[in-house]
């Protein structure tokens, strides 16, 4: 054609797309959009031969709850389901901080950590709360890991409760937030109300 | 200078130099959200859902432990049952020692406490294998575990 000396060729980008669309295609066939999230939990250390037993706590502290193979539950020697095992939780959590004398509840007692004194004064009871969770070798995945959520539901909440009568803000605002003392403000929360669920060794229930 | 008659009649074509900016969009938007996927799944499971989750932090110090039911085209060698699954071959609760430590001999020596071990299982196993495992990584000094769950929406997780 005349002219077609002058006329920039221009390169076809239609082919482009198509290297692109295999490099595409590599990466959907290699990945996995994993799901990255869970319940974090910390391991007791493993017992040693020649270590003494641990002093032995009151029945009154321990919150005991049992699931057997049948995936049936057991709360305080009471039949439950696992939805309000939360609300039965939070109520033993909390206690009854104005009525020591309540055998049900657990005890409380004042705190020397400097922090507590430092946001909660001197005497603030702290209840000397433990979850005590025993399954059977037979109890479902699904009912054990509704039981783990629960009880951190029901710590997430008392948590909430007590930073926001006392800081006015929820605990996890406090733990995430920016500021130094927010930060620190959760962790005095924290040990106000710690998660301390023990886990026993399964056997037959 | 000749003026050009100005009487076009064809239509210029569409340009597709753009085309491959779409595509490349769309292959760093994976590239950025999915992890390269190191072993291949051989367990099947269906992960239970939770409300209290948290996010694993560091993919890089994470330790994946599977426990579920064979994939079915294994099924007839492997049988029924759920299996665990450590790095790419099926295990026993006895052989997590060992991968305990091939975990720890591969990162870094400040970073060992940080090890997480994540536990995949699937919502019908029974607590006794998830116990066994569990005992062994206590033996073995893993102490920092996160059970795999999915977030919940709202719902309260029941039976």
């Amino acid at each position: 054609m005349a002219g077609s000396k002058r006329e920039i060729q221009e390169i076809n980008a239609g082919s482009m797309a198509d290297i692109a669309f295999l490099l595409l295609i590599f990466f959907l066939v290699t990945t996995t959009m994993d799901v990255d999230t869970g319940l974090m939990r910390v391991l007791p250390p493993p017992i040693l031969e020649d270590v003494p037993p641990p002093p032995p706590v009151k029945m009154r502290n321990v919150f005991v709850v049992l699931a057997n193979s049948a995936d049936n539950l057991l709360v305080e020697d009471e039949y439950m389901q696992v939805e309000d095992l939360k609300d039965a939780a939070k109520e033993f959590i909390i206690g009854r901080p104005n009525n020591p004398g309540d055998e049900r509840f657990p005890e409380f007692k004042a705190s020397d950590d400097p922090l507590i004194i430092k946001y909660f004064g001197a005497n603030y009871p702290i209840s000397k709360q433990i979850v005590s969770l025993q399954n059977d070798r037979g109890t479902s995945y699904q009912l054990y890991i509704a039981i783990q959520d629960q009880l951190a539901t029901a710590y997430s909440e008392v948590r909430d409760q007590v930073a926001m009568s006392q800081f006015g803000k929820k605990y996890d605002e406090l733990k995430d937030s920016k500021s130094k003392e927010d930060n620190e403000k959760a962790k005095a929360v924290r040990k106000l109300i710690p998660q301390r669920i023990s886990e026993a060794e399964p056997k037959g229930i | 200078m000749q003026i050009r008659k100005k009487g076009k009649k064809t239509v210029p074509p569409v340009s597709t130099a753009s085309l491959p900016d779409i595509v490349f969009m769309l292959l760093f938007f994976f590239m950025v959200t999915t992890v390269m996927r190191e072993t291949s799944l051989k367990v099947q499971h269906v992960i239970p859902k939770a409300k209290q989750v948290a996010k694993l932090e560091r993919k890089s110090l994470v330790a994946y432990i599977h426990i579920g039911p064979p994939l079915k085209p294994l099924q007839s060698i492997m049988g029924t049952e759920p299996r665990i699954q450590l790095d790419d071959a099926f295990a026993t609760p006895a052989d997590i020692p060992t991968f305990v430590e091939s975990v720890k001999s591969e990162t870094n020596e400040a970073e060992v406490p940080l090890l997480t071990y994540s536990l995949k299982v699937d919502v019908k196993t029974k607590m006794g294998i998830v116990v066994d495992v569990k005992q062994e990584l206590r033996k073995a000094n893993a102490l920092k575990i996160n059970y795999s769950t999915s977030r919940a929406i709202d719902k309260v997780v029941g039976l």
